[in-house]
């Protein structure tokens, strides 16, 4: 049976169908259905953890035991599981381990476009590229064989037009693995001095046996389309190759991406008069040939900037674009905002109405450094909003102190918020923290996490308190406040920043996207009263606008928060009828 | 066959997942190899959206360039004027009527260019203008905006109504069946 699938489901179906046991994975776009969708075979046992270093440590555990494991996360991540990573790469594994790392060439949802194809050759270890959903279900199998064939973790590359792109998929049937009885491995698995240096050339052996393998697998196939042009790509390239040139040109498809091999390569090109190489991101594969002494074109002609499509090809290629019209004017930009009702917006209103510096994280909140707010200062990375307020401060010293907060999600603070919190207690920095709290990971699209009180099936799960948390970090001042109430969101901001001791205001209110949160009857302007002042639009609130020199609610935004209803001083808008 | 391509955009949060779903699903059960590409993540946040589908005997890339759209189903107004460069000279736009002001409007850095559906006509471009909004509160439910509009492309669209209404009925949920049905009928006869 055939299922339109995207990628990322796929891949979930592909870890079903390896008789993969345990999945635990910290959720990041474009990697986050992978998880999502393992959670629904029952034969899994899946987790969000509170980080991607947890995670792959988590798939490390169910490996030892002699499971088939595999994590998820985003490329970003893969820096947070570096650490594990590259000693795993020493200790190979017991059950098959695959992680699967998504990339997000032109940053649909991303600080930053990294290439994660450096790690698989830093860390030695092998990464698959799959072109489609197909092969993205085929690839999570052959990775597992190889993970358990050569005792290596296996990497499995997507990205976001892969993770993201429904194609058809052809459903097999899981195949069982039986948990084997458990063997003590200390020279295998302790990873101390003596024995890591044992196991270092395991390491070197072991690529050089993959490289071989990689010569003659069929997950690296050559395409024969004529001797004039011949080009080298792999994962969504090969798919806009294919669309511009059809059956026209040589292409060689590298679903191993790491080890290169270097036979068929050396074949390939001296079957054709001009090689191409097509890659997003960086020079990778370019880099091997140059290093193995085949002349191609690659980076000369593409930009490491970005993602690719087919008109990218043709660009490059110089080939007739099809005609098309274009504006004479573009029309305005619409960024991403913060959705009406955001929690984060009466907050953040309070902040840049005290012109307070913030530094922000990683979240839906990231939305709140656009125009009108300008609420942010920095984004980083995950958690460094805490530690970077304290490095501020410490620079700052008391001036600083008194006028600068930091912002981080719920779900944030437990993957590397809380580690930055600890130290401004340790090192005593008096910083002012504000926990977002709406109560779930919002960006990625409303996963559970520690604090929620719910597990990735929606089952009832220990929440961490986040009040006792901070307190028992020693931060003595923690208190609550609700970021729909403009004055007690000022209070306690003011408050705070005065007090002699560091403190944690939790803003708490559940995203009101959340299918439990109920909106309220929208808000209505009173043109009478309204004078036009644009006092309301200082929110930035998508469902408020000016027509005619009025304020206008757009009733099927608006979910009734009534933040707008505090800030106009004439009372023109007015709460829905409730 | 050589590959169609169909584009679903509109503002974030309007809900053209659910139309890209319905019409893939549809096009699976036709037989056509088909590619459905998404953007998940930071600009569902009420940014501009886009979904590609893409059928045919064999498809390759998962999204539409410049010049390759054989239609654009736009949920907004200005949306289908910015990804215009991505249709054929023959291509046809659907678009809401609907404006959604995007947040440069909103902090008055920039102006709403109510006309620009003038001006791509004067372009010789194909737009039919429809008001999904109103048609889908008739129909009883505000959300079915997607629905209305997947209407409109069956009138255009080479697959029979019969097999629409089949694919609704088995891709939504099924207290919101009936609305949904009245929804497409709403868009089919505008």
């Amino acid at each position: 049976m055939k299922k339109l699938m995207l990628g990322n489901e796929a891949v979930a179906r592909g870890l079903y169908e390896a008789g993969v046991k345990v999945v635990s994975s910290y959720p990041g776009t474009p990697s986050t259905e992978i998880t999502e969708f393992a959670a629904k075979y029952e034969e899994i046992y899946c987790e969000w953890a509170p980080n991607e270093k947890v995670a792959t440590e988590v798939a490390f555990g169910a490996s030892l035991r002699g499971a088939r494991s595999a994590c998820a996360m985003k490329h970003v991540g893969l820096n947070v599981a570096a650490d594990p990573l590259f000693t795993l790469s020493y200790t190979g594994v017991n059950g098959g381990m695959v992680i699967f790392v998504a990339d997000d060439p032109a940053m649909h949802s991303s600080q930053n476009e990294q290439d994660s194809r450096h790690y698989a050759i830093a860390a030695k270890v092998p990464m698959l590229e799959p072109a489609d959903s197909a092969e993205a279900k085929q690839f999570v199998k052959e990775a597992f064989e190889i993970s358990e064939k050569f005792d290596t973790p296996v990497i499995v590359r997507m990205c976001t037009r892969i993770a993201h792109s429904q194609a058809a998929v052809e459903l097999e049937d899981r195949v069982e693995k039986e948990l084997p009885a458990y063997e003590k491995n200390p020279q295998k698995y302790i990873m101390a001095p003596a024995n890591a240096i044992r196991r270092h050339p395991f390491v070197e052996e072991r690529t050089k046996m993959i490289a071989k393998m990689s010569e003659t697998s069929p997950l690296n196939r050559v395409e024969y389309g004529g001797t004039e042009k011949g080009i080298i790509c792999s994962g969504t390239c090969y798919q806009y190759v294919k669309e511009v040139f059809g059956d026209t040109v040589s292409v060689l498809k590298l679903g191993i991406v790491n080890p290169l091999p270097t036979d068929i390569i050396r074949d390939f090109a001296a079957k054709v008069d001009k090689l191409y190489v097509v890659e997003e991101l960086d020079g990778i594969i370019e880099s091997h040939l140059n290093s193995i002494g085949v002349p191609c074109v690659g980076k000369e002609m593409f930009s490491p900037i970005g993602e690719y499509n087919q008109t990218t090809i043709r660009e490059a290629f110089g080939l007739p674009q099809p005609e098309n019209v274009t504006l004479d004017e573009p029309v305005p930009v619409r960024p991403p905002v913060m959705c009406a009702g955001c929690p984060h917006r009466g907050l953040f209103y309070t902040l840049a109405k005290h012109k307070i510096t913030c530094l922000g994280d990683i979240g839906c909140y990231t939305l709140g450094s656009a125009a009108p707010l300008f609420a942010l200062d920095s984004t980083l990375c995950m958690g460094a909003s805490v530690s970077g307020l304290h490095g501020f401060n410490k620079a700052g010293g008391a001036d600083s102190e008194k006028k600068t907060v930091c912002v981080i999600g719920d779900s944030t603070f437990m993957h590397s918020g809380m580690t930055g919190l600890v130290n401004v207690a340790y090192n005593g920095s008096n910083s002012t923290v504000i926990i977002l709290d709406n109560s779930i990971t919002g960006m990625t699209g409303h996963q559970q996490n520690p604090t929620t009180g719910y597990n990735i099936k929606g089952e009832p799960a220990l929440a961490v308190n986040l009040e006792a948390l901070c307190r028992s970090i020693g931060i003595d001042r923690v208190r609550v406040v609700d970021p729909y109430n403009l004055k007690e969101c000022e209070d306690a901001i003011l408050e705070e920043l005065e007090a002699d001791a560091p403190s944690v205001i939790i803003s708490r209110r559940p995203c009101m996207l959340l299918k439990y949160v109920k909106a309220k009857p929208p808000v209505t302007v009173n043109k009478d009263k309204c004078v036009g002042c644009r006092q309301c639009m200082k929110l930035g609130c998508p469902a408020i606008s000016i027509k005619d020199k009025k304020a206008v609610v757009d009733f099927t935004q608006c979910v009734g928060c009534d933040v707008c209803t505090q800030l106009c001083k004439l009372g023109a808008i007015e709460k829905g009828d409730r | 066959m050589e590959t169609k391509n169909v584009m679903i955009v509109g503002v974030g949060g309007q809900g053209s997942l659910l139309a890209s779903k319905l019409l893939g699903a549809l096009l699976v059960a036709e037989g056509y190899d088909v590619k459905v590409s998404e953007v998940h993540g930071m600009s569902q946040r009420g940014g501009s959206v886009v979904t590609y589908v893409r059928f045919g005997d064999s498809v390759y890339s998962p999204v539409i360039a410049k010049g390759e759209a054989d239609y654009i189903i736009s949920f907004e107004k200005i949306e289908a004027a910015r990804y215009v460069e991505n249709l054929r000279l023959d291509g046809k736009i659907i678009v809401n009527t609907q404006m959604i002001d995007p947040m440069p409007v909103i902090t008055g850095a920039a102006q709403y260019p109510e006309n620009v559906l003038g001006e791509l006509k004067a372009k010789g471009v194909f737009v039919d203008e429809i008001d999904a909004l109103s048609l889908a509160q008739q129909a009883g439910n505000a959300k079915s905006v997607n629905i209305v509009l997947m209407g409109r492309l069956a009138k255009y669209f080479h697959i029979e109504k019969e097999k629409w209404i089949e694919m609704i009925k088995k891709t939504v949920k099924p207290q919101f069946v009936d609305v949904n049905l009245k929804a497409f009928e709403l868009g089919y006869n505008y």
